[in-house]
């Protein structure tokens, strides 16, 4: 099963594995990944997610699709979080299941790669001295998403 | 009005463009991204200072990532960003 949201509302981790277990019959592993705000010595406080409604929900859901038929993945969550969050705070929850680790990993990998650089979510940064910086798009990232091509 | 589309703008472009999202009248039933951005950046002094200054902005075309080769038709919904930063 498909399960794409796109909230500002922090997502229950244990919920979220506990219905990819649950949801069919043949599940023989899960993987996961959560992304969170990166703590560090820059005074950095907090980000602010902008996305672009709609547009968001479609792309999400086409990767979740592709990643299934790719994978041969079983089940996907794919859980994006919109909006100011702290430092620590989780951002993003991809999980997927298959019958035998190798898909679901590979699915998981294949989606937080695809999913930075090609669903359009922006960071913006607050620093505890009130600055406020547009996160650039890293190189590496283009790198890894076009590994999959 | 027969000949409108939306544009929207997001993140920094948002901040550096004033707003949000605009409606425009393209010069031709049917365009390239490219020569409507032309267009607009000649009757737009700031819009033309800030597509200048970022060589890496994108386009949507009804919420699908387009390049600025492709068509836009009149009813089109554009979006223009800087690269994607999520995850």
């Amino acid at each position: 099963m498909l399960r794409v949201l796109v909230q500002n509302e922090l997502f229950d981790m244990g919920a979220e594995m506990d219905r990819l277990s649950a949801d069919s019959w043949g599940i023989g592993g899960i993987s996961v990944f959560m992304g969170q705000v990166r703590d560090g010595p820059d005074g950095l406080e907090s980000l602010t997610l902008e996305h672009y409604p709609g547009m968001t929900e479609k792309v999400l859901t086409e990767l979740a699709a592709e990643a299934v038929k790719r994978f041969r993945l079983i089940g996907c969550t794919l859980i994006h979080r919109v909006g100011t969050l702290v430092v620590g705070a989780p951002i993003v929850f991809v999980g997927t299941s298959s019958a035998h680790r190798a898909e679901a990993l590979a699915g998981t990998n294949f989606l937080i790669d695809r999913l930075k650089t090609g669903a359009p979510f922006w960071k913006c940064e607050r620093y505890q001295d009130g600055r406020q910086v547009w996160v650039d798009a890293r190189e590496a990232d283009d790198k890894a998403a076009a590994s999959w091509d | 009005m027969a000949q409108d589309v939306t544009i929207f703008y997001f993140a920094a472009l948002r901040e550096q463009m004033g707003r949000e999202k605009e409606t425009v009248s393209l010069p031709a039933q049917s365009v390239t991204v490219e020569a409507l951005v032309m267009e607009l950046r000649q009757k737009d002094v700031g819009m033309d200072e800030v597509f200048a200054a970022s060589p890496r902005i994108r386009v949507a075309i009804n919420q699908t990532l387009a390049t600025f080769q492709d068509t836009v038709k009149p009813g089109d919904e554009l979006a223009f960003f800087p690269p994607m930063t999520g995850g």
